[in-house]
């Protein structure tokens, strides 16, 4: 964009006459080279890094994927076989299967949340709206292993507050890490943790939608929760639809939160309980990278998949209406 | 009508109270965190955890946390703040870089590599993170600070915000007005740019130090040796051997108080910051 705009722009000068005009677009064109060169100095580190962390990890993954680790023979070729094992594999689709359930129960409720208190602090009708906004925020700076200790704390038996009010009136401590509620429990962590991330997002987003916009409504006599369904909320679409794609990526991705759970709940949380775990599990305790590799790029599939097709429902709804 | 009708509407108190009974839920596992670093072992069991009792141990309870196994606590809360801090200056730094570069030149290749960029947003970190720990482990990098550095050095999503941060807070006329006075493009990013880009620069550093300061699956995988554990490793573990034996309790009381510690200086930063992160975030979020 910049080399099309003439400096002249910022410096009026008066308009260059006829015969200059050649040596003025060789000297363009000078410039616009020099200018990719400088270009490229200030994206090479990002670049050079990003090759070195991203794609050649990212390659060797893939290659490894490929292949098998023998008792006799050692590493041979195997084309596709991993894959398909991974897609037999019980624990491996158990795994995504609940990550699924998880993200059809947890990130709605999430952002569900998110998007009525990003409503309520954009409404202009709170008191104490900062120190809302800021107190829902706050567990965003949590690590997630304080925040899976802390709710781990209160879930348990022994000392958590809500066993101790459970039998204060007699009652049996509610079971929080039993293999029936643990996921709920995770659900749990993971809203408390990000809703005030996402809340920030959609409350950015609201505060540049054009009070015009709205004003006209409310003064026809539109109620406040009319003009967020018909008015504010479309107008965010695209940073609720960012929301969503952050949710689908963290969730097929969950580990920390279930990773510390387990110590506590091993009954609840085998090793094999998110697709992540699984990964971790088959390098570390099992030393089967390759078959690792293959697991973790059909869970990367699965969320490439998950969100463009998040992605291209939302956009056929916008064609449609 | 001006534009600020909202913010003179009248305050609804049901709103209000609506919101501070939610509020509630968000403050409940600190305050938890905050009374029981007070209590020593017995009193965790013997009193209600939401509530103060059974005497005032927090200074006990610090110097116990400070003091176990030869006072590791304070390397690794020494160690975090290293890796937080050099990744999250040197990430910002790069992007920001990059980030400006994409949105104020012109270059062959430009949106092939900044989609490239974009798309590995989804790369989940699981796919990334085994294979460099295989390659690093290679060249000799496990078990080094480097190995839970050098990862973190790359923000996708942090470059895409400072390009979009960039395209709004950096009027193109003012770089052709340095380029008329002569000035290269260094100079220009150093005297015209960067100043400009401050505040996207900040938010994306504090995201960057929330991220590897909160970090747990790197160096659980890129580092065996508990000298060079950051804090969340160090209190995962201990965390493992209070609930792991039935005669460890007496670390109950010193992984809650480890743990509110290890909070403290993010949750200043954020406080501290406020102005940043939430202008900042408005820019990415909003222009797409």
């Amino acid at each position: 964009m910049s080399q099309t705009t003439p400096p002249a722009a910022a410096h009026p000068v008066p308009p260059p006459i006829a015969s200059t005009a050649v040596r003025a677009t060789r000297r363009a064109w000078r410039r616009s080279a020099r200018e990719a060169l400088g270009a490229y100095a200030f994206v090479a580190p990002f670049m050079i890094l990003f090759v070195a962390l991203l794609v050649i990890p990212l390659g060797y993954a893939g290659y490894l994927s490929l292949f098998r680790e023998q008792l006799v023979g050692g590493s041979v070729f195997a084309g596709l076989d991993n894959y398909r094992q991974a897609l037999d594999d019980p624990l491996f689709r158990d795994g995504v299967l609940r990550m699924a359930r998880f993200l059809l129960l947890q990130v709605p409720v999430m952002l569900g949340a998110a998007l009525f208190f990003a409503l309520a602090l954009d409404s202009g009708r709170l008191r104490f709206a900062r120190l809302i906004r800021l107190g829902i925020f706050i567990p965003y700076a949590i690590p997630s292993v304080i925040a899976a200790l802390m709710w781990g704390y209160l879930y348990g038996p022994d000392f958590g507050p809500f066993a101790q009010l459970a039998r204060g009136v007699g009652l049996d401590a509610p079971g929080f890490l039993t293999p029936h509620w643990i996921l709920a429990s995770l659900g749990n962590i993971v809203t408390w943790e990000f809703i005030g991330y996402n809340m920030i997002i959609l409350f950015a987003a609201l505060q540049s939608v054009p009070p015009a916009l709205y004003e006209a409504a409310a003064v026809d006599g539109a109620g406040a929760l009319r003009v967020a369904w018909h008015i504010k909320i479309p107008a965010i679409r695209q940073a609720l639809m960012l929301c969503v794609i952050f949710s689908v990526i963290g969730t097929f991705q969950l580990f920390n939160e279930p990773q510390l759970l387990s110590t506590i709940a091993p009954q609840a949380i085998s090793t094999s309980y998110t697709p992540n775990m699984y990964a971790y599990t088959l390098v570390f305790t099992n030393q089967e990278v390759n078959y690792s590799s293959a697991v973790s790029f059909l869970l990367g599939a699965v969320i490439v998949v998950v969100s463009y097709s998040v992605q291209l429902a939302s956009h056929r709804r916008i064609r449609r209406s | 009508m001006t534009s600020h009708t909202a913010s003179v509407r009248r305050p609804s108190n049901l709103l209000t109270l609506l919101m501070l009974a939610c509020l509630v839920y968000f403050l409940l596992p600190l305050l938890w965190l905050v009374v029981s670093a007070t209590k020593n072992n017995g009193s965790l069991f013997s009193t209600f955890g939401l509530w103060f009792g059974g005497g005032f141990d927090l200074f006990g309870n610090l110097h116990d946390v400070f003091t176990y196994n030869d006072g590791i606590y304070g390397r690794w809360l020494l160690n975090t703040a290293l890796y937080a801090g050099v990744s999250a200056v040197g990430s910002a730094f790069l992007a920001a870089l990059g980030g400006y570069a994409f949105a104020k030149f012109r270059f062959p290749g430009r949106n092939l590599l900044f989609g490239l960029v974009l798309g590995s947003i989804m790369v989940p970190s699981t796919v990334l993170t085994i294979p460099t720990y295989l390659l690093f482990s290679k060249i000799g990098l496990v078990n080094t600070p480097l190995a839970v550095i050098v990862p973190m050095l790359i923000s996708p999503f942090g470059l895409y915000l400072m390009r979009v941060y960039a395209d709004s807070a950096v009027p193109d006329s003012l770089i052709d007005a340095a380029r008329v006075d002569g000035a290269g493009p260094f100079r220009t990013f150093w005297q015209v740019g960067f100043r400009l880009l401050l505040p996207g620069f900040v938010t994306v550093l504090l995201f960057q130090l929330v991220a590897s300061w909160n970090n747990y699956f790197l160096p659980l995988i890129m580092l065996n040796n508990p000298k060079l554990y950051p804090v969340t490793i160090g209190l995962a573990q201990w965390q493992a051997q209070a609930g792991g034996l039935g005669g460890a309790h007496a670390l109950f009381s010193i992984v809650i108080t480890g743990s509110l510690v290890s909070i403290l200086p993010l949750v200043a930063a954020f406080l501290l910051l406020q102005r940043y992160w939430q202008g900042g975030l408005a820019t990415g979020s909003v222009k797409d």
